[in-house]
């Protein structure tokens, strides 16, 4: 701050030399002492700037040195990738099997249906006595197999549902590894706010600075649904979104 | 309405696909095929007497909305239904998606019921106009 002082007090003498020298008409010094009083602006600028470069500098290095951060860029972020489509794979995975089981599973179903309608009408008329003895042994033969199947399609339909059952592992084994990124990612958060902290430690009261941490923290884990801007809260509202335009 | 209708099912997630497949079966629906996206689409919607257009919005290569916007450009595809079922939720994007001709949009999760309705919806329109 010397150094200021010195130079504010030789601004000022300039600049009473610089009117004197106007007054008395002699352009040539007066030319001089604006040359200087440039210089003089100049010269603080720079002084400004090179404070700021070292500030920066300082900043940087301190937050370089964090080998926390080192290792969340080198190590966990490509972990956490890793884990996350891992993730991908597992509900993929498991998606795939319980459709595979329904998909399975539905014709056996539409199958038993099927069957029981025919044999309940033929039973019907059996017992308002609309049907031949001929006719009848075949019934009893047909209700015989459908007894026999039933069980056979229970069983198979019994070991689809616990594919089904044994399928949801996956949300138990997913959510941990969720976990661990969700408490990686707040961390990467907490360092960002530093590092925004350490480099805006000049405008900590301007509300530029204090708007921009705010906006990090409230960008959080990016969860489908919960997205900021304007979304609609679900199929009411689209549907009356569209009525809106006539649909 | 025709149960025999051929319907392109287009998702990047083959699940999906799956799911949609599976929920048309049920509704009596089962000349079902299946595209991954837009530019794997096309091609099938040109060469295939489609009756009913199924797609997603957000997919690599062509998206749902520029799949729309062909099958709207294109003189013989230009009146094929099509129902958008996609995770996009924005007020923008279901405006831009009815601005280009949409004639349903459900946004995901939905249920078997939302699917029937949407599409008893679009072929009663159909059948009216």
């Amino acid at each position: 701050m010397a150094e200021q002082n010195i130079i504010n007090e030789e601004m000022v003498a300039r600049t009473r030399a610089l009117l004197e020298q106007l007054e008395a008409g002699d352009e040539d010094a007066a030319q001089e002492s604006l040359d200087t009083l440039v210089r003089l602006r100049e010269t603080t600028l720079y002084q400004e700037l090179g404070r700021l470069t070292r500030e920066l500098h300082d900043a940087l290095k301190s937050f370089h040195l964090d080998a926390r951060i080192a290792d969340i860029a080198k190590e966990e972020i490509p972990d956490a990738r890793e884990r996350l489509r891992h993730v991908i794979d597992m509900t993929d995975k498991a998606a795939n099997t319980t459709l595979t089981a329904v998909e399975e599973s539905i014709p056996v179903c539409d199958a038993i249906l099927d069957e029981a309608a025919r044999l309940r009408e033929d039973w019907g008329r059996f017992t308002r006595r609309e049907m031949e003895a001929a006719e009848f042994r075949k019934l009893v033969k047909r209700v015989d197999e459908f007894l026999r199947q039933c069980g056979e399609r229970a069983e198979g339909l019994r070991s689809r549902l616990n594919e089904v059952l044994m399928a949801q592992d996956f949300q138990d084994l997913t959510g941990q590894i969720i976990k661990r990124v969700i408490t990686l990612v707040a961390e990467v958060e907490d360092n960002l706010v530093n590092l925004i902290r350490i480099s805006g430690a000049r405008e900590e009261e301007s509300p530029a600075a204090d708007k921009e941490k705010r906006d990090i923290k409230a960008e959080g884990p990016s969860v489908p649904g919960t997205r900021q801007g304007d979304v609609v809260g679900g199929q009411d509202e689209v549907d009356e979104l569209l009525s809106s335009l006539g649909f | 309405m025709d149960k025999n209708m051929k319907i392109l099912i287009v998702d990047d997630f083959s699940t999906m696909r799956r799911i949609i497949k599976n929920l048309l079966r049920d509704l009596g629906y089962t000349n079902t095929q299946e595209a991954d996206d837009g530019t794997t689409a096309w091609p099938m919607l040109q060469n295939g007497d489609f009756d009913f257009l199924i797609t997603d919005w957000n997919m690599p290569g062509m998206q749902g909305i520029d799949l729309l916007r062909s099958v709207r450009a294109d003189a013989r595809l230009k009146d094929l239904p099509v129902l958008m079922v996609t995770a996009e939720q924005k007020r923008d994007q279901i405006v831009e998606a009815a601005q280009a001709g949409v004639n349903g949009y459900i946004v995901k999760p939905f249920t078997a019921q939302t699917l029937k309705e949407k599409i008893d919806r679009i072929f009663e329109r159909v059948a009216a106009s």
